[in-house]
């Protein structure tokens, strides 16, 4: 690497392409070389910084300097004042970010008090340079995984508590003991990544932000359950994810971190990515599974569970991309330094995604227990335009409604489950004082409708039901009668459905009854 | 590309069909698998015509009907129906004249909602074939429509 005077950082992904990114980076490369300083200023793509709908976003190192809402228009300015001259654009400074910090870095700039474990490379390195994430301790944590006996990777996992990150909370070093006691000739390690959940981004900026880090989580459980082989599945839309995770790869694979006899270790594994094509379903394990060997997305029975019996009737595990990107740090770091985080019952830290009317939504990482009202008003920024909090789907569509009583609650898996709500995959969506709760129970249902794989009678009939009642509820046409319905529908289809998607239908429907009850009835005739 | 060439991109294993039927889809003018795709598809596969006929129909991403040069694909899920996407939904079809699933008379844009994109920062929000465009209001979906039927 040149030695250069100033670093500055694109953040590419989605949310800023959108917002024209790729063309300021064009912009601000030429301005650069027409100021004669391309050798004195590297221009770097990032991942995500975390802070979403702030426009282009750009930060100037060593400064730790954030600019947002930039455009082409913006760039010579930029580079005159800021570049040339070393004084600010006060105009285009960005001042309202989450709170962040680091872990074992340097504090960077207005991002504060995070403490970032699986983001920690997020926005700060460039994700298309296996160079960059070895130069950040990269693939230090499989070569230590290689002096310990898989089971000795198994174990450090147990002790971590690390579980599931999906939303289903189950402990991750269990499924990997059931599939590495299971004999077979062949296991795999498949990465869901087939994020559908609404409200949720966490996996594609991780992705996006650190492909890497996902790579390296794999080879990890790969080593420690047995399978030489993994997939990742990701959602058909996530295209910029997809085509990270494939450069990524292929520089893995040149670097030998992926192939035969890996670091010498004797150990052999690759990765395949595998597109979706549009199924929330398929976020369900056993539906992935068949969508990967080429069928419908349909859920199959369990047991025998993947672990047992999966891809081609194979040993399996699937993990969610954010489970899967703890490791590396549990591995190299220990599990006593991860419990150091979050809670006594539930380790580590949560990704979160908080959306809706706050004033600054994005995706924070935050130790796991962190009140809801931290999370929405010292990392939101609080609600939008100073408007009072009145609740906030949490979990995304399957996910709780919460009342403003719910604001003290402690967010983690264990103790959501004890005010009979769920974490989820850590969407919040927050609703301030204008939103309308039957509206969003509408909204809800109708994704559910929609998404319903129709193999199962419950989950088919009983969705259609809950959207017409709703739809009757909506239009100031519901009875009394209608809500009870509403609400038995749902627990007979919690009680029967076949998989998670009908059976976690009346979580919604109760919880919003739980906290609104007056708002809904008020609805009915 | 004709079909045979992108059939023998893949191996004839059934894991591949959903990236056959990707390219398949993204091949044809009119966005969509066709009659004869899926019996190619099917035939390279060495599957029966009714089983690609289910893996189709089965995902929201492809299509069994023709559509238009360009589609929209606007989210209806709970973060951008706060942000309201409902009355998009609306504004859409009335400025378009057509409804949900439909295509413009000269064939130029279909109308579909889709189920969250994972851009909800940025909510209310749409893809345009494979571009995402947020903060949606009707005078930027205009401007956006307006762009595109220039360009072609």
């Amino acid at each position: 690497m040149n030695l250069v005077r100033n670093h500055v950082l694109i953040s590419i992904d989605a949310g800023t392409i959108m917002a024209g990114a790729r063309a300021v980076e064009k912009a601000l490369v030429e301005e650069i070389a027409k100021q004669g300083l391309s050798d004195e200023i590297a221009v770097l793509e990032t991942g995500s910084i975390g802070a979403t709908g702030q426009g282009v976003v750009i930060v100037v190192y060593p400064e730790g300097v954030y600019y947002g809402h930039v455009t082409v228009e913006d760039v010579p300015q930029l580079v005159e004042e800021h570049l040339l001259k070393g004084r600010q654009v006060k105009k285009l400074l960005l001042t309202e970010l989450p709170k962040q910090h680091v872990i074992r870095k340097e504090k960077t700039g207005l991002l504060k008090e995070q403490p970032r474990i699986v983001l920690r490379n997020s926005g700060i390195i460039n994700p298309e340079s296996i160079d960059e994430y070895i130069a950040n301790e990269g693939y230090e944590a499989t070569a230590k995984a290689f002096t310990l006996k898989p089971e000795g990777v198994i174990e450090e996992i147990k002790q971590s508590g690390l579980v599931g990150r999906g939303g289903a909370a189950f402990p991750t070093a269990m499924k990997w003991g059931f599939a590495r006691k299971t004999p077979g000739d062949q296991k795999y390690i498949i990465c869901n990544a087939d994020e559908g959940e609404p409200g949720t981004f966490k996996d594609r900026l991780i992705l996006e932000g650190d492909p890497h880090k996902l790579i390296e989580g794999m080879i990890i459980a790969g080593y420690a359950i047995g399978a030489t082989k993994g997939f990742v599945y990701i959602r058909g839309e996530y295209s910029l994810s997809i085509e990270r995770l494939e450069k990524a790869i292929a520089q893995a694979r040149q670097y030998g971190l992926l192939g035969d006899n890996i670091l010498e270790s004797g150990f052999s594994f690759d990765l395949s990515v595998m597109k979706g094509a549009g199924a929330y379903v398929c976020g369900e394990e056993t539906a992935l599974i068949e969508s990967l060997e080429g069928k419908r997305g349909h859920p199959r029975a369990k047991p025998p569970f993947p672990a047992v019996e999966g891809l081609w009737h194979k040993p399996t595990v699937v993990n969610n991309v954010e489970t899967l990107a703890n490791v590396p740090e549990i591995v190299q770091h220990g599990a006593a330094w991860f419990k150091g985080y979050g809670t006594e019952k539930c380790s580590g830290t949560k990704v979160f995604t908080i959306i809706g009317n706050v004033a600054t939504p994005g995706l924070i990482e935050a130790e796991m227990g962190t009140t809801l009202r931290d999370i929405i008003y010292e990392y939101a920024g609080g609600i939008k335009e100073g408007k009072k909090f009145k609740g906030a789907l949490v979990g995304g569509a399957a996910g709780a409604f919460l009342g403003p009583e719910m604001l003290d609650v402690r967010m983690d898996f264990v103790n959501l489950k004890e005010y009979a709500a769920v974490l989820g995959s850590g969407a919040i969506l927050v609703m301030d004082e204008n939103a309308d709760i039957v509206d969003m129970l509408e909204s809800v249902l109708h994704f559910f409708k929609h998404e319903s794989c129709g193999h199962c009678v419950p989950c088919r009939l009983g969705t259609a039901q809950l959207v017409k009642i709703i739809e009757r509820v909506a239009d100031s046409k519901g009875t009394k009668g209608d809500i009870d319905k509403l609400v038995k529908i749902s627990e007979v289809m919690r009680d029967t459905s076949f998989c998670p998607l009908g059976q976690s239908l009346n979580l919604p429907i109760s919880s919003s009854l739980k906290y609104f009850r007056n708002e809904i009835f008020a609805r009915i005739q | 590309m004709d079909r045979e060439a992108i059939l023998k991109k893949f191996k004839p294993t059934l894991d591949n069909i959903l990236y056959i039927l990707h390219d398949l889809q993204d091949n044809n003018p009119q966005h969509y698998l066709d009659k004869n795709d899926i019996i190619t598809c099917a035939d390279y596969l060495n599957v029966p015509y009714s089983y690609v006929h289910s893996v189709a129909s089965f995902y929201t991403m492809f299509s069994l009907k023709p559509r238009g040069r360009n589609i929209i694909r606007l989210c209806d899920s709970p973060p951008c129906h706060l942000m309201g996407s409902k009355s998009l939904i609306d504004y859409l079809k009335g400025t378009l004249n057509v409804n949900i699933g439909e295509t413009t008379k000269d064939g130029m844009f279909t109308l579909e909602t889709t189920s969250c994109l994972g851009v909800c920062g940025v909510a209310p929000a749409m893809m345009l074939n494979d571009e995402m465009f947020g903060n949606l209001t009707p005078e930027k979906v205009d401007s956006i429509l307006g762009k595109r039927r220039k360009e072609i």
